[in-house]
């Protein structure tokens, strides 16, 4: 990706390139080929043309939006610019609850296949900011190693429901099939069949054989006659769906600003093939072609028609990558129906898509390595390759600068001296692409010189469609001119594919294929030496950045800069940890307050409440607060954690529209004006100080914006955000109410009453008056949770439980102490079972010990165990309190009658010493309350314990 | 390794005991209670209670000792060792916190970021981790009651949710000798905390005591020297403390002031530092001589030091406390006490001139044996400023029969009623 200055406010210029078409005639909307973006007061241009992927700005300068650019359009007035895209996710736009469906770290430069219906994928054209370069890696492959800046690697699809594996056939670079092809999202969302990844995988890479999968492929395509007017009618819904979207958004922002990327010498190069690659005649075909496909949608012979348009656009723009590999394979080929198509007659007319049909791999520069591994062994190929693909190491890993040197020469060397193997195994080892064979065989019979030159032409084509280089012009006129040519025979073919004629079917294959294969070698023996120059320049430009990506990770440790960027984490153990053995560890397990029940029990009115406030809300996508108050431990949390799960799985089921749910806690920030930070972090991910985040949330919440989801908010322990002015509290309650912040706030504190007593007026009323109140659990209801949090693990006896739940019922209500106390009632049924009476089971007798220990008072066994001297002193505090009728005396006079009880007691006095030291003792474990030390006798003495409780333990010592 | 060498380190609490004594039932509880942390990854919270010098560290640290030496325990468990007089606010104990975890933002042994920034990426932490996978930390945090006086208790509040949520298994080990500790916790932060509590409370009698004595006195069987171990443990046999009734009352007499190990250690210390090569047996009176010295009054020493004028003084001043029952004086109504004395019943002291009796005065102020009773000294003039004494009659009494040379008449004067 290229930096973008976005200080550097810069005014970009859009111009259309290339001639119009009639792309619509009664929305008199015209087809572009190109756009050129150039920005003011600077000579270079960029052009973007379809089938590029694109960077499209929108909120966040640092990750534009990223997009397939699919065709360019616009009115009669050449000035409104749109264009069509597919849209690209990256994971930051990817819903906070869903991030976890990844079920790995994501690669920072990855982006996701977007399959969802949301967004509309009309965007203007001039927001957008310039190219990039899209990868697709395969799904069982890791993401290539030291990534460079520059490339975004895509890996999974998105549907707004579920990652899935992203069928390898989407990522196809089609880099020119221009206006006719049907806008993206025609497949259904949960478009993920399990099979293909592995299927696939090996096929792609598979040299073709004529096979009984010719059969398969045509019966596959029949289906895809069915379902396609069903997709269609998909696509125009989704198109009447879309709601809030990245277009929008972008729509909105006028793009001032020029990327650097523009220069690139890739795209440059583009114009110039594209401006060749255009004769009118070619055109005004597609044109009649568009129309015909607009004015006969649902007719059979029209998608046949349609089919080839996307065809022929196909081959105007020269791009003969496309695969046919998938076709045959994929179990519900119906999905991928229009690609499928194009990328078959494609395949027809190159012989290029050989095993290279992964555009975005070829890419890398190893590709090549790996090709000509294939080539060396071909029997083995797929195998090796599928190695390669399973092993850490990545292609672009695999780039130490003496390998890429040297690995070219060997390949070729390698290859060949294998030929002649070559040519007989390839046909019987690789299986699917049988549309292929014929031609191949055509080409290898006819020398072997030959088929070495093209293949190499083909690979190295391959990298430079990817990285743009602008020796490929020549090539890739012919192709297109031999394209054009082909065109025609492809309509006529697919008709009589579409008619299930296997033999046409093969035979138009023929047809189409060996001309141009002949023409494009006959053209691209003079290039090979430019292009491998070509090719060792990319390698090396790739090489240099994968190689410099390593060292910067060991540096980050070294500099004491970077800990900003540190992730934070605890270091993972090295043993796992033990799961619990017996049915007591079990039942303590489940006790834990941190164990997260199946249900919530005793809460289900408050539960209900709470959704019905939130789930209305988000649905009508308004704002609104909650107060909810309640003495602690008596699941406010817990309920609001259960009503999100309950939502999010709800708007997983599509039943709501998908919201955001962010959760603060008083507590655990250092400042209230940290709120602000916190929630800004949440949203956007962004670290601001306290000031700037307000402003930003602030401006968040004030304006319309486009795909803004709802925000649930939670404030937890809203007391600890009180401020002298009030400002936060009165920020937090005062955007919901804004009209397009769709911001729903829940606020939790402890006491009812809080808005009253805290609160100004101004803040307590835009609280509102939505309040709800937790009462403490009554016994039953504790009694409820200890039995559903055990879950029918027979730890308890039936009476131990009750003594529980009455006792803390009595106390407090509190739920976690109820736990805590079986918790520590198992510890001790545990250590007691050693009797042999015990049953294993907890009884009253453990609980009763369990109670004890928590809640007496351990005053009196202080008292009870404190030495003689200690036991005196606080008799003769007491002895002075009653003698002064008053509960404070000042140590002088406390140690007077100490002196005299030790006396009657018969114990040698102590010194005055001695007696502060023992007075100290017992004020440091707030047996008595003393004044500052440093008054030294005229310390004034109070007992923190009843004189009774004091008399009562004394009295129990002496029995 | 000397005999010397060893009984210091056993003294000044520089080694641990093999096992903790009299605290069986408490060290199992802890034990299994950290080993099912460690272990299992179970966050578990508790507080440690007991008067100073009961042992509360030395547990901690005897099960954590035991703990490490678990296999799967060893590599797997993460100490935080925090001290509430040393981290006297939240923005310290987080640093610390990090620095200890070594976690990512922490560079040698500074730790970056702002408190807030802290904060948020240790809980953030705490959070990534989960029970099975992250390595338990054990936070121990001693004088647990201070951390309770930080600003709204958030690190208590922090680090109790963890231990209560289903993040990083964390143990929270508090320690602290008040018992009303639990009250002094906010009511978020109380319902949060489990409410174990292990009270360290000693209920040793005196014969238990006494084996203790010996115990420590003892060498340890491995000493190298055989010959000098029987000796010297032949020496502190039971018959040579019964044949001192003396001895006994001097421990009994220690039992009955306090019956926790640190004061006996600093006893023993005593008595074993009058050992040398010359003597190389602890004697009876060697313990009765270091109980003279443990038991000596402070206050009372400070008295011998002082010039007759002071001393002087001093006896005014009780006599103004027994005619005004403990009202505050100033220096004047001393100075007349003191004049009355010189014109009636002295014969050998001289008249003083003021300014040197006031700074006498001043004198007895600094050694804090007379103390001000007003907050604002600046305004009242030095003369009037009231006083109190910090003496008690008996301390006064005890010094003028052990001064030096104390003229009779003073003496006399300090015994007759009033004046």
């Amino acid at each position: 990706m290229v930096r973008y200055f976005t200080r550097l406010r810069v005014r970009r210029i859009y111009k259309w390139g290339g001639r119009p078409y009639i792309f619509d005639r009664k929305l008199k909307s015209y087809g572009f080929e190109y756009l050129n973006m150039s920005v003011e007061g600077q000579e270079a241009v960029t052009t973007v043309t379809p089938g590029q992927y694109i960077l499209i700005e929108g909120n966040d300068d640092e990750y534009p939006f990223v997009a397939k650019l699919l065709k360019f359009f616009g009115d009669e007035s050449h000035k409104q610019k749109k264009a069509l895209v597919q849209w690209f996710l990256r994971l930051s736009e990817v819903p906070q609850n869903k991030k976890l469906l990844l079920g790995r770290s994501p690669h920072p430069q990855e982006i996701f296949y977007y399959l969802g219906r949301a967004c509309d994928n009309e965007i203007n054209a001039e927001s957008i900011l310039g190219t990039v370069h899209v990868q697709h890696v395969p799904e069982d492959t890791p993401f290539p190693e030291p990534g460079t800046k520059d490339t975004l690697y895509v890996k999974l699809s998105w549907d707004t429901k579920a990652f899935n594996v992203l069928d390898p056939v989407l990522m196809q670079d089609t880099p020119a099939s221009t206006p006719p092809k049907p806008a993206l999202p025609l497949f259904p969302p949960c478009a993920s069949p399990t099979a293909t990844p592995v299927s696939r995988g090996p096929v792609r890479r598979a040299l073709p054989t004529p096979d009984p999968t010719v059969m398969r492929r045509a019966g596959s395509v029949s289906d895809t006659r069915a379902t396609m007017s069903a997709g269609k009618r998909s696509t125009l819904e989704a198109e009447s769906i879309h709601s809030a979207s990245k277009l929008s958004a972008s729509k909105i922002l006028s793009a001032k600003r020029r990327g650097s990327a523009a220069d690139t010498p890739g795209v440059r190069k583009k114009l110039q093939l594209s401006i060749g690659a255009s004769p009118g005649k070619k055109m005004t075909r597609a044109d009649v072609l568009c129309e015909l496909l607009d004015e006969e949608m649902e007719s059979e012979k029209v998608i046949s028609l349609k089919l080839s348009s996307s065809v022929s656009h196909s081959l105007q723009h020269g791009c003969s990558l496309s695969p046919m590999r998938s076709v045959c394979k994929t179990p519900n080929g119906q999905r991928r129906f229009p690609w499928k198509l194009s990328s078959i007659s494609l395949d027809r007319l190159s012989p290029t898509a050989l095993g290279e049909q992964d555009f975005s791999r070829a890419t890398t520069p190893s590709r090549r390595k790996e090709s000509a591994m294939a080539i060396r062994e071909p029997a083995l190929g797929v195998l090796a390759e599928e190695d390669s693909e399973d092993s850490p190491m990545q292609p672009i890993a695999l780039t130490p600068r003496s390998k890429r040197k040297s690995a070219q020469l060997v390949s070729l060397r390698i290859r060949k001296q294998l030929n002649l193997l070559d040519n007989t195994q390839e046909l019987i080892s690789d299986g699917d692409d049988d549309c292929f064979v014929p031609s191949k065989k055509d080409l290898q019979s006819s020398s072997d010189e030959e088929k070495t030159v093209s293949e190499e032409e083909t690979r190295g084509r391959n990298c430079k469609t990817s990285v743009r280089t602008p020796h490929k012009t020549p090539s890739k006129k012919v192709c297109m001119a031999v394209g054009g040519f082909c065109g025609a025979c492809v309509i006529c073919f697919y008709r009589n594919l579409l008619d299930n004629t296997q033999k046409l079917f093969s035979d138009g294959d023929d047809d189409c294929f060996v001309p141009s294969m002949k023409a494009l070698q006959s053209s691209t023996d003079e290039e090979k030496s430019e292009e491998e120059t070509v090719v060792r320049k990319t390698r090396g430009r790739n090489g240099k950045t994968s190689a410099r990506t390593p060292c910067k990770t060991p540096s980050k440790k070294v500099t004491p800069s970077t800990p900003r960027h540190a992730t934070p984490s605890i270091p993972s153990r090295t043993v796992p940890a033990r799961q619990p053995g017996n049915i007591l560890d079990e039942a303590r397990a489940r006790l834990h307050v941190s164990s997260v029940p199946e249900s919530l029990p005793c809460r289900e009115q408050e539960f209900q409440d709470i959704y019905n406030f939130v789930e209305s809300k988000v649905m009508d996508g308004t704002g609104g607060c909650m107060y909810i108050s309640g003495v602690p431990g008596t699941g406010k949390t817990a309920t609001i954690h259960e009503v999100i799960r309950c939502l999010q799985h709800a708007s997983d089921m599509d039943e709501i529209p998908t919201f955001r749910f962010i959760e603060i806690n008083g507590m655990k920030m250092t400042d209230p004006h940290q709120a602000y930070v916190q929630i800004l972090q949440k949203l956007t991910d962004q670290k601001v100080t306290a000031d700037h985040a307000a402003a930003l949330l602030e401006k968040r919440f004030s304006n319309p914006a486009p795909k803004k989801e709802t925000t649930v908010l939670l404030v937890d322990e809203l007391d600890l955000l009180w401020t002298r002015k009030q400002n936060v509290m009165y920020n937090l309650f005062d955007w919901p109410t804004r009209r397009h912040a769709r911001l729903v706030v829940l606020t939790i504190a402890n006491t009812m009453d809080l808005p009253e007593r805290i609160m100004i007026n101004r803040v307590a009323s835009r609280l509102g008056l939505t309040r709800m109140s937790f009462q403490p659990y009554s016994f039953k209801q504790l009694q409820q949770i200890i039995t559903s949090r055990l879950n029918k693990v027979k730890a308890f006896e039936e009476d131990a439980l009750q003594l529980v739940s009455r006792k803390v019922a009595a106390l407090s209500g509190d739920a976690r102490r109820c736990l805590d106390i079986c918790r520590r009632a198992t510890e001790i049924c545990e250590h007691s079972a050693s009797h042999p009476s015990s049953t294993g089971l907890v009884r009253m007798s453990h609980v009763m010990e369990a109670l004890d220990e928590m809640f007496s008072s351990s005053y009196i066994t202080a008292i009870g165990c404190a030495s003689l001297q200690e036991q005196l002193f606080l008799r003769a505090v007491i002895a002075e309190f009653r003698r002064l009728g008053l509960e404070e005396a000042t140590f002088q006079q406390v140690f007077v009658q100490h002196r005299a009880l030790s006396r009657v007691e018969g114990l040698q006095p102590i010194s005055v010493s001695e007696g502060l030291a023992v007075c100290q003792r017992l004020g440091a474990c707030r047996l008595l309350l003393l004044e500052a030390s440093r008054l030294d006798m005229l310390q004034r003495v109070r007992l923190n314990v009843s004189q009774d409780d004091v008399l009562y333990a004394l009295k129990a010592v002496r029995d | 390794m000397s005999h010397g060498q060893h009984y210091s380190e056993r003294f000044c609490h520089q080694r641990l005991p093999e096992k903790p004594v009299g605290m069986e039932s408490q060290h199992k509880h802890l034990l299994e209670l950290l080993r099912r942390t460690a272990v299992h990854g179970e966050s578990n919270s508790v507080l440690i209670v007991g008067p100073r010098g009961s042992g509360k560290t030395m547990l901690l640290n005897c099960v954590l000792r035991e703990l490490l030496e678990v296999k799967d325990v060893n590599k797997n468990v993460l100490p935080v060792h925090l001290n509430g007089l040393l981290q006297t606010d939240d923005r310290i104990a987080l640093k610390e916190i990090t620095r200890q975890l070594n976690l990512e933002n922490v560079v040698g042994d500074k730790v970056f970021g702002s408190f807030a920034e802290n904060l948020a990426f240790l809980l953030e932490a705490l959070k990534k981790g989960d029970r099975s996978s992250s390595r338990p930390v054990l936070f121990i945090l001693d004088e647990f009651d201070l951390f309770a006086h930080h600003k709204n208790q958030t690190l208590l509040y922090n680090l109790l949710d963890v231990s209560q949520s289903a993040q990083a298994p964390v143990a929270v080990i508090g320690l602290t000798c008040r018992l009303d500790v639990l009250e002094l916790l906010e009511k978020r932060v109380k319902s949060r905390f489990s409410h174990r509590q292990i009270h360290l409370l000693s209920s040793l009698s005196f014969i238990q005591y006494l084996d203790n004595v010996r115990s420590q006195l003892s060498l340890p069987q491995d000493f190298p020297d055989t010959k000098f171990y029987d000796e010297w443990n032949d020496s502190i046999k039971v018959r040579h403390f019964s044949s001192y009734p003396q001895l006994v009352d001097v421990l009994q007499r220690h039992y009955n002031s306090s019956k926790d190990f640190r004061s006996l250690h600093l006893l023993l210390m005593l008595a074993l530092s009058r050992v040398s090569a010359s003597k190389p047996a602890i004697k009876p009176t060697d313990l009765l001589e270091a109980s003279r010295v443990c038991m000596v009054d402070s206050k009372a020493n400070i008295l011998h030091g002082l010039s007759i004028l002071e001393l002087c003084l001093i006896i005014a001043m009780k006599h103004l406390n027994d005619i005004y029952e403990g009202e505050p004086f100033n220096f004047q109504m001393v100075h007349n006490e003191f004049k009355k004395f010189l014109q009636r019943k002295s014969h050998s002291i001289h008249n003083f001139d003021k300014p040197v009796v006031m700074k006498a005065f001043e004198h007895l102020q600094q050694l804090e044996l007379i103390k001000s009773m007003d907050s604002s000294t600046a305004k009242i003039q030095k003369e009037y400023q009231l006083m109190k004494l910090l003496l008690d009659h008996s301390q006064i009494m005890e010094a003028l029969q052990k001064y030096p040379q104390c003229p009779t008449d003073v003496k006399q004067w300090a015994m007759s009623a009033f004046g």
